[in-house]
């Protein structure tokens, strides 16, 4: 955390409301996002006790699954989710525009362009906290290995139709959302947590309410008070007023509301299963019905009041400005739908338990590669960013005083031109070290020459080497003139890509070798007994 | 005649002074003990622990009741689990431990699982050193404890502990088993989960080691662990060795510091009593009497955490906002003389961090200025 975004947090401590720590909206918001509030059950891996999901904030989804130890019933679950996230996917899928992609030709192996299709906008998935990322990846990996009757008549327990798909696209979701400054899938908390700093710790800013509670206090109440009740406050029963975001859930909610009514709904259905005559089966399924009933009331009461908060810190998001670069890194999170939309549609098999070495290692140095560019787009487009990389030494910002024409010494002289900047901040500049502005948005870069006098004097002397045009005289408007207020940074605007790395099938043998033919990824094993 | 004083005698009897008059001590469990090795800096919880004080009722009197609770579910699962694990004489255990830690020795076939069944804490500790004497002694065969007990010496009193395991490996070798109902996923489990599960293992490392060496030839303690998991999304057994020599030395360090509770007791006034039947003032006050340090990982670890935090908050203390914020503020440790010190009411301007602080401040205000313009 840089000293700048501490004392925000100071400052929300005596104010009582957190403070802005970004002048703009640094992720993209989708006009459309589908909004998920799991919850799963304690102790159970994969085995999820319901969902809130919808693109409607009025009228959301409720998917329960009565007795989430049941194979039956959870699958039926996963087939109702895959029913509303599918169709709201293809929804993308199918509008596409038409974009250019560099590849390799297989004969000549030179770089040449390719038409290709670029679906006009992506999906967005919105969960509340970062726990809701790792479930939805954890369902993604549950799901995808699984096999429909159609695939394999042999499965012991074959999932419904659309399932393992389902699995797909969740695990492409959350492997997305490993990649800095990507929105596929976004959680809300830690949105929020980007652009506003709590006068909590950023461990406490990982329940919603609580974190809403600092950045939008009710009326009359401070954001500790608030938070402090979001947090602990609970009813007559013991119940906490504001459920956890999930997908865990309150202990003392599992005891003493949750477990009894699964005994009952359990209870309902044996005794269903044992009637004798139609009559009193129409009774008991009148009873079962009920008691399901109240657990879907129950999930829907600790679902609710997190989809509500949700919704809230959209309305929040949204009335900030969006970033200048925020729409290029959505397109880039819109190839990468794209990429898998194609990749399922050509019938590749689901995504590996394991990658293989190149693959691993191609999605490391496209996260380090997106951290960079997330780092250095952030602070161009936000003051507040960029303070923070002049404070750290990494910027500096100043008045143009002085601007003297100078000729580069070769046989045809291209301008240099020497400026001279005064500034306050102190850059952790170097010899000769590059430093860029951003020039109708491209980088021009310059030269450190050296410093005007003493260090307190902070007039720095660099030298322009590049974007003045091809002539002897610079283009008009491309040499910065005195009087100018200009903002240098010691780090690149836009990164290059890293080195090139073999094909999979040429990885050397210091990393495995070549994975060979891809075996198809066996099915999970299964639990023999029917209920878990 | 009474018997005389000693040092250890005299330190019981001033912890059941600070727990109250008939308030019995709460036993130290495996997972209190590894959580000493957590925030090891905290007075607080050393002597409330060390004296046997059950902190999540203090809490309650306190007016800041824990937040700690077991889904019920999760038990179930958990019990449900373990009872899979070691059916059939622990049959799929022992081939787990066979396959994982001593592919070499004989397949486990016919392993003895002893009776260790006896009246009380005692009673159970002396019936499982007596099956661990048998067991080393009869070399060439496996044998499985089911639920030992082993005493611990925590600061002159001893802890009962009880593992989910041990194995004795053919060679007189002992094992420690852990098993958890978190699942191990494509091999690899929560980093956290595993990390609370091996600090654990190693308490128990600890504690045995302690009953090996009253043995001749002390058999030797393995320091790889066995941690059995739910495979998957299934409820089939799948294991994984753990190391946990580290975990093992930091949690010998932090029992072998317990033994300064006698010098935190000693700093506290007379008569300072942690009964929960006491006015919730003259308890705070108490708690007051000995230093915290509240950091926010404590709110899962500690019963006590709310209670601190709401102090710290009170105090104004800059950690309550992180550890790693006060890492960058130099000597300041409040909110106020740090935020003063921004605004260039107080501090030295040529301490680094006053002066790091004030550019800060600066910086700040000017890009916020620009937003509104």
């Amino acid at each position: 955390m840089s000293l700048i975004t501490t004392l925000a947090r100071l400052e929300a401590v005596t104010t009582g409301r957190a403070q802005p720590t970004a002048t703009v909206r640094h992720r993209h918001l989708s006009e459309r996002p589908l909004v998920l509030v799991p919850l799963t059950t304690a102790g159970e891996a994969g085995a999820p006790l319901g969902a809130l999901v919808g693109t409607d904030r009025e009228a959301p989804r409720l998917l329960v699954v009565a007795q989430p130890r049941d194979r039956e019933l959870r699958f039926a679950f996963l087939a109702e989710l895959a029913d509303v996230v599918l169709p709201y996917l293809d929804s993308y899928a199918d509008v596409v525009e038409a974009a250019e992609r560099s590849e390799t030709d297989p004969e000549t192996g030179k770089r040449v362009k390719v038409e290709v299709e670029l679906c006009a906008d992506a999906p967005q998935l919105i969960v509340p906290s970062r726990a809701g990322v790792d479930f939805v990846r954890l369902l993604g990996r549950s799901m995808r290995f699984r096999r429909t009757a159609e695939q394999d008549p042999e499965t012991p327990y074959p999932a419904p139709a659309r399932v393992p798909l389902l699995g797909r696209w969740l695990t492409h979701f959350g492997e997305r959302s490993r990649v800095p400054g990507s929105s596929l899938l976004t959680a809300m908390t830690e949105v929020l947590g980007r652009h506003w700093a709590t006068g909590q710790s950023s461990l406490e800013d990982q329940h919603l309410g609580a974190q809403l509670a600092w950045i939008a206090p009710p009326p009359g109440e401070t954001g500790a008070q608030a938070a402090l009740r979001a947090e602990l406050a609970r009813d007559a029963a013991g119940q906490l007023r504001c459920p956890p975001a999930g997908p865990a859930t309150d202990p003392a909610f599992d005891n003493k509301l949750l477990a009894p009514a699964i005994e009952r709904y359990d209870r309902a259905r044996t005794a269903l299963a044992a009637a004798e005559d139609g009559l009193q089966a129409d009774d008991r399924l009148g009873a079962l019905t009920a008691a399901e009933q109240e657990i879907r009331e129950l999930v829907r009461s600790r679902t609710l009041p997190t989809w509500n908060k949700v919704w809230e810190g959209l309305d929040l998001l949204r009335a900030l400005p969006e970033g200048a670069h925020v729409e290029e890194r959505w397109t880039r999170d819109r190839w990468s739908f794209t990429g898998h939309r194609d990749r399922v549609v050509a019938g590749e098999p689901p995504q590996p338990r394991r990658d293989d070495a190149v693959t691993a290692a191609n999605k490391l140095a496209t996260r380090e590669r997106e951290q960079a560019r997330l780092e250095a787009q952030e602070a161009l487009d936000d003051p507040l960013v960029m303070a923070g990389r002049r404070l750290a030494g990494e910027a500096f910002a100043g008045e143009v005083v002085d601007v003297v024409m100078a000729y580069s010494e070769s046989k045809r002289p291209s301008p240099r031109p020497l400026v001279t900047v005064r500034t306050d901040d102190r850059p952790h500049l170097g010899e000769r070290a590059k430093v860029f502005r951003s020039l109708g948005g491209k980088p021009q870069a310059a030269e450190f020459v050296g410093r005007d006098g003493e260090e307190e004097d902070g007039l720095l002397v660099l030298r322009i080497v590049d974007k003045m045009g091809r002539g002897k005289e610079p283009e008009v408007g491309s040499v910065p003139e005195k009087g100018d207020r200009l903002c240098f940074t010691l780090f690149e605007h836009e990164q290059r890509g890293g080195a090139k790395l073999p094909d999979p099938e040429d990885t050397p043998w210091t990393h495995g070798g070549p994975p060979g033919e891809q075996a198809p990824e066996v099915p999970d094993s299964v639990t023999q007994e029917d209920v878990l | 005649m009474p018997p005389p004083r000693t040092r250890g005698t005299a330190l019981r009897q001033r912890l059941a002074e600070l727990r109250g008059p008939d308030v019995a001590a709460k036993a130290l469990d495996a997972r209190a003990l590894a959580a000493l090795a957590a925030n090891p800096g905290c007075e607080r919880r050393a002597i409330l622990d060390g004296a046997g004080v059950d902190k999540a009722t203090l809490a309650d009197a306190l007016g800041s009741p824990s937040a700690f609770g077991q889904s019920q579910f999760a038990l179930t699962r958990g019990n449900a689990f373990e009872a899979k694990v070691k059916a059939d004489g622990g049959a799929e255990l022992l081939r787990l431990v066979h396959e994982r830690l001593d592919p070499r020795a004989a397949p486990p076939v016919g392993a003895a699982l002893p009776d260790l069944s006896a009246i009380g804490p005692e009673g159970r500790t002396a019936r499982t050193a007596l099956a661990l004497r048998e067991a080393t002694g009869a070399t060439g065969t496996w044998t499985l404890l089911d639920h030992p007990m082993i005493a611990l010496d925590v600061a002159g009193s001893p802890a009962f502990l009880e593992p989910d395991a041990v194995v004795v490996h053919p060679d007189g070798s002992w094992t420690v088993v852990e098993i958890k109902s978190f699942p191990m996923l494509d091999g690899s489990a929560d980093p956290a989960k595993v990390g609370a599960a091996a600090r654990q293992a190693a308490v128990y490392v600890l504690a045995l080691e302690a009953v090996a060496a009253r043995l001749d030839p002390a058999p030797r303690v393995r320091h790889r662990v066995l941690l059995v998991c739910p495979k998957d999304f299934s409820n089939l057994p799948t294991a994984s060795a753990v190391d946990v020599r580290k975990q093992r030395a930091v949690t010998s360090r932090q029992l072998a510091r317990l033994t300064r509770i006698e010098d935190i007791a000693d700093a506290l006034p007379e008569g300072t009593c942690f009964s929960p039947e006491l006015p919730a003032e003259q308890l705070t006050a108490a708690v007051e009497a000995v230093p915290a340090a509240y950091a926010p990982e404590c709110l899962a670890a500690c019963e006590l955490a709310f209670h601190c935090r709401q102090r710290s908050r009170a105090a104004g203390a800059v950690t309550s906002l992180g550890r790693s914020v006060r890492a960058e503020l130099g000597g300041l440790t409040t909110v106020e003389d740090v935020l003063a010190a921004a605004r260039g009411e107080s501090g030295d301007p040529r301490d680094p961090a006053v002066a790091a602080l004030r550019r800060a401040a600066r910086l700040r205000t000017e890009a916020l200025g620009t937003m509104c313009h």
